[in-house]
């Protein structure tokens, strides 16, 4: 291993740090720095590692191999409290706070040392002052807003002068106005000396906020660079990864035109909850023997769009979604199975299946409406326990038996069954969400093959799924999913890193230049960005 | 320092679904003596009046089967809303519906004769029932409105419907004045299984409910239904359940439960309404309810059980002069202990040396 040369100018040195869980490598060789009064974006999609390397800087976390030093000392950082009396402070996307207890009450218990309740109040006070964050420091946390609660974290935080502030994707859960608070609350701590590393896949914030950006994929650092001169596009192409074309793509032996079987036009959804996002004008259109994919990184609206397809939530209007040219837009999840469609969401417990019934019960979920399960009424057993132990056959399920409950199977286990239930009731139309999230690579193999195979037996596939690899791998043509918009979908034979990047970045708002990076005319530009 | 520590079983243990309720009767027992005793009542015999006696005396046990049967057939209807977390708090509001809706039946006819009679009082009950039950759902369904709240509410509505009946336009013209309406006739009485039998038509009637809802929840697509919901509601939504009808379905049931349980008990040992005819089994069956497992067969074990604590409570009343409150405090204790040992299905005690040792291997 080459020597590191010792920074000692910079705040935060970490050197080849790896860490390993089983079955994955989180982190490899992962070497950053970040100087003093630096708001440092770590960049990457989900699954890059972003988490377990800050867990590692917290303390949460010992590192498998690698150095951390800091202010040029080298350290071990074996407990939040050790990185707390170093001056690092994190504040995490779910909140630790007790619903009951006052803002006041809730500082005091997360103070490492015993402290006069009214110095505390006075500290608080002040800080709250300096970086003008309004909070009501008698108010009980269950009557505050997301974002003022963040403020509480931040306040805990800033109690021990950080010299180090960790924030993970804290904008996800903001109201624009908060988010604009929160930039100018960092600017000014930065401003101050306080170095800041920012977690978060939002490109226009980063290039808003940050002055400097590594970026992980699958563990590694792909590139360092300075988001205020680095355009969207490109750190959306670093992201994803360059070495897209390298992918063994799919056998382009079936034939290409079939009939229209799925198509959804100008499918709009209100948001369901209070951090469910929106679907905006959604259109597209699968024929029979096409698989389309839906890239994009999670909480882009994924979770809504596969709902709204399954049947979970009903589209505004029947035209919405047609299948076989049949509107169904207004129809349920078991009328729109009986005619052909099948969903699986990417949640598998108390979702996809029900964790404490056998996978007998499971089968009767959703295989019911289309393999006669039910007989004026009453549940078939027998038949139900033969078609579970079909698919534990064929999809090699590891399981005691159609009797097993669906809680003792592994995560990956279970995700075989579940799409095996789906892919054997031959639907005419399958939208699978994750559909190899948690299995191993043999398994996402055969699973591939039963999708690749159910297309060609005439069926229309959506896999929806954050995994681009796995889309390039099986898709015909391939759409991105972002803030509730899909853009057009490309032939997977023109989606290059580029034009992905492309699509992301013109869904983001930035404008896209004709002639950017030479892009070939024959690359379609996002739809939304011309809209 | 504790010396003892809950530590989580991997899977809920099965054996402690049989025993905690075995367990909750123990306990309550246990504590039973002891709060008597400290009061200065004799504790020991007041636990052996209200457990034992009813049980040591055959001549008691018909009396048993009477106070067990309306017990058994609301509590089926709550455990069916509960199964799918319905929460169904007023099965007393619905029992006295139904019981006021059969009763209207029988005052219409009560110069008349004839079988058909009594199957439109039941059926005019069992509608009474699912209408007082409809109100909750509706406003579940329709305003998000919890059906804990207003289904334990419109019980008091009920309740002060019937006073306004039995003092009001439905007074017994024949009665001397007193709050309850005209004794039914022959034909609107249930008959007794055999002559001269306390044990009336609703016993059988309560084993046959019980029957075909352990089928209906077993074997069939409604009662997968309301376990799919209970359990994984988002699972249910996947495979094509609605919730809605879920919450119709099990309320319109255990109101329609509840309801003719009131009228055969109207129709049964009270021949009449009254001002004592609310007597509280829509809240002890819930007890029943969740003391049974939510099974049907448990529940008809859990009706005799607490049917047991009724009949004791009124015996111990007039041979120790324990006061009426008593049966309900030892029902209560019986549900706190119920929920109480129910932590064991999924956790197990552990003396914290050996937990230490364990942690440390």
């Amino acid at each position: 291993m080459n020597p590191v040369p010792v920074l000692h100018a910079a705040r935060l040195q970490l050197s080849e740090i790896s860490k390993s869980f089983p079955g994955v490598r989180a982190n490899e060789d992962v070497s950053l720095v970040v100087a003093p009064g630096e708001i440092h974006a770590l960049l990457g999609e989900n699954g890059a590692g972003k988490s377990t390397l800050v867990k590692i800087i917290y303390g949460l976390q010992a590192p498998d191999a690698g150095e951390i030093r800091f202010d040029g000392q080298l350290v071990t950082i074996s407990s939040p409290k050790t990185a707390r009396a170093l001056g690092i402070g994190m504040v995490f996307q779910q909140f630790s706070l007790f619903d009951a207890l006052s803002v006041i009450e809730n500082i005091a218990v997360g103070l490492d040392g015993a402290m006069d309740r009214k110095a505390l109040a006075g500290r608080v006070d002040a800080i709250l002052r300096a970086y003008s964050l309004p909070l009501d420091l008698d108010r009980a946390v269950h009557t505050l807003s997301v974002g003022e609660r963040q403020r509480i974290e931040i306040v805990r935080c800033l109690l021990v002068r950080p010299k180090l502030l960790i924030m993970d994707e804290p904008t996800s859960v903001l109201t624009p106005q908060e988010v604009e608070r929160l930039f100018a609350m960092l600017r000014q701590l930065a401003a101050e000396g306080c170095s800041i590393l920012y977690i978060s896949h939002k490109l226009g914030e980063i290039k808003a906020l940050c002055s400097a950006a590594t970026i992980l994929r699958a563990g590694k650092v792909v590139a360092a660079c300075d988001p205020r001169v680095e355009s969207t596009r490109r750190m959306a192409e670093l992201m994803i990864g360059a070495e897209l074309n390298a992918v063994e793509r799919r056998d382009e032996g079936r034939p290409a035109g079939g009939a229209v079987r799925l198509a959804v036009r100008g499918l709009s959804l209100p948001p369901v909850g209070p951090f469910s996002v929106p679907l905006r004008d959604i259109g597209f259109e699968v024929r029979a023997g096409e698989i389309v994919g839906i890239a994009g990184v999670a909480g882009n609206g994924q979770s809504e769009l596969l709902l709204a397809l399954s049947g979970e939530v009903a589209a505004p209007g029947p035209e919405m979604i047609t299948l076989d040219g049949r509107p169904i837009g207004r129809a349920r999840a078991g009328a729109r199975r009986r005619r052909g469609l099948c969903a699986v969401p990417e949640e598998r417990n108390g979702h996809a299946a029900i964790p404490d019934l056998s996978l007998t019960d499971n089968a009767m979920l959703t295989a019911r409406h289309r393999l006669a399960l039910t007989l004026a009424g009453f549940l078939r057993f027998a038949t139900a326990r033969g078609y579970a132990g079909r698919v534990i056959a064929r999809f090699g399920v590891k399981a005691t038996g159609p009797g097993a409950l669906a809680r003792s199977l592994s995560g990956g286990n279970l995700q075989k069954y579940i799409m095996g239930r789906e892919i054997m009731q031959a639907p005419g139309v399958l939208v699978v969400a994750q559909p190899t999230w948690g299995v191993d690579a043999g398994a996402a193999a055969a699973i591939h093959r039963a999708l690749l195979d159910l297309a060609a037996s005439g069926s229309a596939i959506v896999v929806i799924s954050q995994d681009l690899d796995e889309l390039l791998a099986v898709s015909d043509r391939l759409a991105v999913l972002n803030e509730g918009r899909l853009s057009r979908a490309i032939p997977t034979a023109t989606a290059t890193a580029h034009a992905l990047g492309l699509l992301m970045g013109g869904v983001h708002g930035e404008p896209v230049p004709s002639h950017a990076h030479g892009t070939p005319a024959r690359v379609p530009e996002p739809a939304h960005a011309v809209a | 320092m504790p010396l003892l520590r809950l530590e989580r079983r991997r899977e809920p243990s099965r054996a402690m679904q049989y025993a905690t309720p075995l367990l909750a009767v123990a306990l309550t027992v246990m504590a039973g003596t002891v709060v008597f005793g400290l009061m200065g009542y004799d504790g020991l015999g007041a636990v052996r009046q209200i457990f034992v006696a009813p049980l040591a005396d055959p001549q008691r046990w018909p009396e048993l089967l009477v106070k067990a049967s309306p017990l058994v057939l609301i509590a089926i209807g709550l455990s069916i809303g509960f199964r799918a977390n319905v929460w169904n708090i007023g099965g007393e509001g619905q029992y006295l519906a139904g019981a006021v809706a059969g009763t209207a039946v029988a005052l219409a006819t009560w110069t008349r004769e004839g079988a058909w009679i009594l199957p439109v009082m039941g059926l005019a009950g069992i509608l009474g029932g699912m209408a007082w039950a409809a109100i909750p759902a509706f406003l579940r369904t329709r305003f998000g409105v919890s059906e804990i709240l207003t289904s334990l509410m419109l019980t008091y509505v009920a309740v002060q419907g019937l006073f306004f009946l039995v003092r009001g336009p439905w007074r017994d013209p024949d009665g001397f004045n007193f709050p309850q309406t005209r004794m039914f006739n022959a034909a609107q009485t249930l008959p007794a299984v055999s002559e001269g039998s306390l044990v009336h038509l609703g016993i059988p009637i309560a084993v046959l409910v019980a029957c075909l809802a352990w089928i209906v929840l077993e074997r069939t697509i409604a009662g997968y239904e309301v376990k799919v919901v209970g359990l994984a509601p988002a699972a249910a939504r996947h495979g094509g359940f609605s919730e809605r009808r879920t919450i119709w379905l099990t309320l319109l049931a255990g109101g329609g439960l509840a309801g003719l349980a009131g009228i055969l008990e109207a129709a049964g040992p009270f021949g009449q309404l009254t001002p004592q005819f609310p007597a509280g089994y829509g809240y002890t069956a819930i007890v029943v309810a969740f003391l049974g497992r939510l099974h049907p067969v448990g529940i008809l074990l859990a009706g005799l059980v607490l049917a047991v604590t009724y009949v004791g409570g009124e015996l111990a009343q007039t041979a120790i002069g324990l006061p009426q409150a008593a049966t309900g405090m030892f029902q209560a204790m019986l549900l706190f202990f119920l929920l109480a040992t129910d932590v064991l299905i999924r956790f197990r005690i552990v003396p914290v040396r050996v937990a230490r040792a364990r942690a440390a291997a």
